[in-house]
């Protein structure tokens, strides 16, 4: 099974900058299924980014975050090579995580 | 060929725009779409109409370009490959049913066989090669078979549409009827396909923007925002005829692969981009 | 004042990576965040679950928040479809900290906030979902501080369904 995250990190003039799209449903608890059922909350509550122990972007997320999550930050100290590690976790406890190397 | 016309006089007549499709052969049908838009649109490009309503509005297009950052449809593509890499119970693959093993291939689609007469989808031939090697058929609007198709046009990507109409009187016909359906007034609306596209793109249509005729088969699959994934040209066509509250055709159904022929044509010229994104 | 409403306010504060920040009575205890898998328990459960923009901000930061129009935001004028809106957030503020997400007419107003340590600009970029037309606001922490921004976006259902 491929990861639940694909990551673009590119570094340019000391600035990297970080792309990452994960696979997940984001539930947002207000939707009906087709048999007008709830379709309980389902989302990613935590995703961090670290690079060299160190987290360097932590997005905390809710609900009404768009199925399939995007996230774009930048950040300073990193360089060309180095390894960046994405984690997830939802609200049921589910979790993945994957490195990337920055380009 | 004689009644598509009258209809198209009659169309043409009524609403005094000038979109009726008139040409003798296909070609001469396609020149007169494509003159048709250049001068509804004079400053888009002719590659840019592949882009449908972002080509012709800003606020859209930033949408799109930020969805095109990292495209919602990418884990869909990886999976896709994979099924298409993955070898059938046999130990065959799908690319043992296509030329140049299916990958570059998606301009070419949908074409006239002329031994079996009938028009082959993309999507028809997945299915077919699935089942001559003894798998069952996938469904067509979405899912598993969006997913391939998805990545056999990822790998066509930038190559021209290639649609051919051999000089045979079946596939003309196809053509035709394919044609004729495109601007045959259905449904309780009473709009034709062409109503929105080919009269009014560029306009508002309560709160949605109608992207061209020209360019609009070279993104598929598409990847919906209202669906939330990725599905066929067949799965839109029924979505439009349901819009215009007329019933809509089984995907594959032979009025629809006509259909598809016809549009595609159209569109001979401009690159595959597919998958794309839209609203 | 709830420990949530607290932590929240901490959790802003640690970001800058320095201590001695007085916070009331308090100080902060000077703390090098390791980075872990997360693990979702300092989640604020309550901020999220809390309708209304400034509800949200006081449930989260513990505090007001001022216009800013050092906030640069990037949305769509009308969105074309209000299950995925690109949503951008930048500013020249300093020594930010956190930047939140609210949409005011959403259930509940808070859809994303993220925590900028020391390093990392104080951009980001994301996908939200908006139930109608609505004000997206931005809340930058700077030196401590709440600053916003607003901006409307228009969503419309659309009609072409399929």
């Amino acid at each position: 099974m491929a990861s639940s995250i694909r990551v673009r990190a590119v570094e340019n003039n000391g600035v990297t900058a970080l792309k990452a799209l994960v696979r997940h449903p984001m539930d947002s608890g207000f939707v009906k299924d087709s048999a007008g059922n709830v379709i309980p909350a389902h989302f990613i509550k935590v995703l961090t980014i670290s690079h060299n122990g160190k987290n360097v972007f932590v997005a905390n997320w809710g609900p009404a975050v768009s199925k399939d999550p995007f996230l774009e930050c930048r950040f300073k100290g990193a360089k060309k090579g180095d390894e960046l590690t994405i984690s997830w976790i939802d609200n049921e406890g589910a979790s993945d995580s994957t490195t990337a190397t920055i380009a | 060929m004689l009644k598509a016309k009258v209809i198209l006089v009659a169309l043409g007549a009524a609403l005094a725009v000038p979109q009726a499709l008139a040409g003798a052969t296909p070609e001469e049908d396609r020149k007169e779409t494509v003159e048709y838009f250049k001068q509804m649109f004079p400053d888009v490009p002719f590659e840019e109409f592949v882009n449908g309503q972002y080509a012709l509005n800003d606020d859209r297009r930033k949408q799109w370009e930020s969805m095109q950052d990292f495209p919602p449809y990418e884990f869909a593509v990886a999976e896709g490959q994979e099924m298409f890499e993955t070898p059938f119970a046999n130990g065959k693959t799908y690319a043992s049913c296509f030329e140049n093993g299916g990958i570059g291939i998606r301009q070419n689609y949908p074409y006239f066989d002329t031994e079996k007469n009938e028009v082959i989808t993309l999507e028809l031939a997945i299915n077919r090669c699935r089942e001559s090697n003894g798998e069952e058929p996938l469904k067509w609007k979405k899912g598993a078979i969006a997913s391939i198709s998805a990545y056999m046009a990822s790998t066509s990507q930038g190559k021209p549409i290639n649609i051919k109409v051999p000089d045979d009187p079946d596939a003309l016909a196809a053509y035709q009827d394919g044609k004729e359906f495109y601007y045959s007034r259905r449904g309780q609306l009473n709009f034709s396909c062409a109503s929105c596209h080919v009269q009014n793109p560029g306009k508002w249509i309560r709160a949605d923007f109608l992207s061209p005729t020209l360019g609009q088969p070279s993104n598929f699959p598409v990847h919906r925002s209202k669906w939330g994934e990725l599905g066929t040209l067949h799965r839109r066509f029924a979505g439009c005829n349901n819009n215009v509250r007329a019933d809509p055709l089984p995907a594959q159904s032979e009025e629809y692969r006509n259909l598809e022929y016809f549009l595609t044509y159209m569109s001979n010229g401009l690159p595959v981009v597919g998958p794309a994104t839209r609203p | 004042m709830t420990d949530q409403r607290r932590r929240g306010f901490l959790k802003g504060m640690l970001g800058v990576g320095v201590a001695g920040f007085a916070l009331g009575s308090g100080i902060v205890p000077l703390r090098v965040e390791a980075a872990t898998a997360p693990d979702g328990s300092d989640w604020p459960e309550k901020a999220f679950k809390t309708p209304g923009v400034d509800e949200t901000i006081a449930e989260l930061y513990g505090m007001e928040a001022n216009e800013s129009d050092q906030i640069t935001m990037d949305l769509p004028t009308i969105a074309q479809n209000g299950a995925v809106v690109p949503v951008s957030v930048e500013t020249t503020l300093p020594n930010v900290t956190g930047i939140a997400l609210l949409v005011a007419k959403n259930p509940n107003a808070l859809a994303a906030y993220f925590d900028i340590p020391e390093g990392t600009l104080p951009f980001v970029s994301n996908r939200l979902k908006m139930a109608e037309t609505t004000d997206v606001v931005a809340v930058v922490i700077s030196d401590g501080k709440a600053y916003k921004a607003t901006q409307n976006v228009k969503v419309t259902v659309g009609g072409c369904g399929g």
